[in-house]
């Protein structure tokens, strides 16, 4: 076949967003709900080394499936971006929506001008004084934002998950309560997940200035049972 | 420019004045069975002025470590956030803390930097003590202005009651003491230190005003609350009327 001369835009970006998207759905995904203390993000995620969920300030996290590499490389682009502002400014300047529309501006340029788009789906969350002020924001690849309530989910099969997470969630879950309703929507109906494929961190209100903790061994395990 | 530091004006060009000035305060770290205590005085001054009451010299760099600074206050309270930035940045990026070795580098890395500010007259001279993961125990350092990093087995002091204050503690300090004792021996090198160098603070009982202290132990880094350093200090300073001749 010979190479077309003429490749309409609209082809161009739905090739674009179809890669993207494969990418995205051969990895594993993950699930962010809100609990009674704050927010609570499960992953499954075999390794307990190679972190999908981190702390990027002191009530912000952040979350990301698709290629590793590439969501790493947000992160650190994320952690930068809050302790710069922090400190030129104050530590209550840096908020999760700015921080949002930051990911959206950058996954939104590379989408359209690099060779190829970031197989990558992005989750910034933040917790506020009380629970009316907690925010998801949830980036695609191609840099649009959704300002999530609730719960919202990554990666994988998203639509199923996202029905298995609506019959699973419930206003002012415990924490306990909240990371199986989370374990249970991940795993489905053909498979169980022990404590190790998971990997769990909460924005707790009550943990201090730094609101970011992972939650894993035998912590993990006693909430677990 | 209000300085922690209370040290004479030294004439112009005078550059080894400039890089060994003694800067007034008095901060003192020791070792003892399950960590460090730091502590510091409340004193800043400008030229022979008192400037500030309350000033805190004593800070947390993270959970396993702390600073206690000399030398100009601006440049110092500056360096000290600088520092605690690094700490915590690093920690996000790479998932966990640095080492005990590493935090005390970085830190003499940045008063290496200040070099030319130091030489303005400018100086920070701080000592980082933190507990070591690793070693489990606590740990001392000490710098001098030009970035130079010395650890130290028993005591680490800086300013310009530190050449006092550093005597008290060695006709005082042991190996493995506990945590009262230790502290003990810090609120007293502290005092004696105010009581020969007008560029240190020492307790002020009338409005309640202690120096600084904490401990950095395996559980972290804590402050020792004021009511604790005012019992200590009641004992210290019942001995010192002990021994003074009536006038």
């Amino acid at each position: 076949m010979t190479t077309p001369f003429y490749v309409s835009p609209e082809q161009v970006m739905k090739d674009r967003a179809d890669y993207a998207r494969k990418g995205i759905a051969r990895g594993r995904s993950l699930v962010a709900l809100e609990y009674d203390d704050g927010i609570v993000i499960v992953a499954e995620n075999p390794s307990n080394t190679l972190h999908k969920v981190s702390e990027i300030y002191d009530r912000i996290a952040f979350a990301g499936v698709g290629r590793y590499n590439e969501f790493d490389q947000l992160r650190i682009a994320g952690i930068r971006h809050a302790d710069m502002k922090g400190f030129s400014y104050s530590r209550e300047d840096v908020e999760a929506r700015s921080l949002a529309n930051q990911y959206a501006q950058s996954l939104g340029q590379i989408f359209t001008n690099e060779m190829k788009p970031m197989e990558v789906e992005i989750l910034v969350a933040e917790i506020g004084d009380d629970d009316t002020d907690d925010q998801m924001f949830h980036i695609l690849y191609d840099g649009t934002v959704n300002d999530e309530q609730e719960f919202t989910v990554l990666g994988g099969d998203a639509s199923a998950l996202a029905e298995r997470m609506e019959s699973a969630y419930s206003e002012n879950l415990t924490l306990p309560k909240a990371i199986k309703a989370a374990q249970g929507a991940l795993a489905g109906d053909d498979r169980t997940l022990e404590a190790d494929d998971l990997e769990v961190a909460v924005l707790g209100r009550s943990n201090g200035r730094r609101t970011f903790k992972r939650i894993e061994g035998d912590d993990l395990l006693g909430l677990l049972s | 420019m209000r300085r922690i530091s209370g040290a004479p004006q030294v004439p112009e060009g005078d550059v080894a004045h400039k890089l060994n000035p003694p800067h007034g305060t008095t901060c003192v770290a020791v070792r003892f069975d399950n960590g460090v205590v730091i502590a510091g005085d409340r004193r800043a001054t400008s030229g022979n002025l008192i400037s500030h009451r309350t000033i805190e010299k004593v800070f947390e760099a993270d959970r396993h470590s702390a600073v206690a600074i000399a030398g100009a206050a601006g440049p110092a309270i500056e360096m000290v956030k600088l520092f605690q930035l690094q700490l915590e940045h690093y920690e996000k990026v790479e998932g966990r803390a640095l080492s005990l070795n590493g935090k005390a580098n970085q830190l003499g890395g940045m008063i290496r930097q200040h070099l030319p500010m130091a030489m303005k007259g400018m100086a920070v001279v701080p000592i980082f003590a933190g507990y070591d993961l690793r070693e489990e125990s606590g740990r001392l350092f000490q710098y001098d202005v030009t970035g130079g990093r010395y650890e130290e087995r028993e005591y680490a002091v800086t300013g310009s009651g530190s050449l006092h204050a550093g005597t008290v503690i060695k006709m005082q300090w042991r190996p493995g003491q506990s945590r009262e004792e230790a502290i003990n021996v810090v609120l007293s090198s502290l005092f004696e230190a105010a009581d020969e160098d007008s560029a240190t603070g020492g307790p002020d009982l009338i409005r309640g005003i202690f120096p600084i202290v904490a401990t950095v132990t395996a559980d972290g880094f804590t402050h020792v609350e004021d009511d604790e350093l005012a019992g200590m200090y009641e004992t210290i300073i019942a001995d010192l009327k002990a021994r003074e001749v009536p006038a």
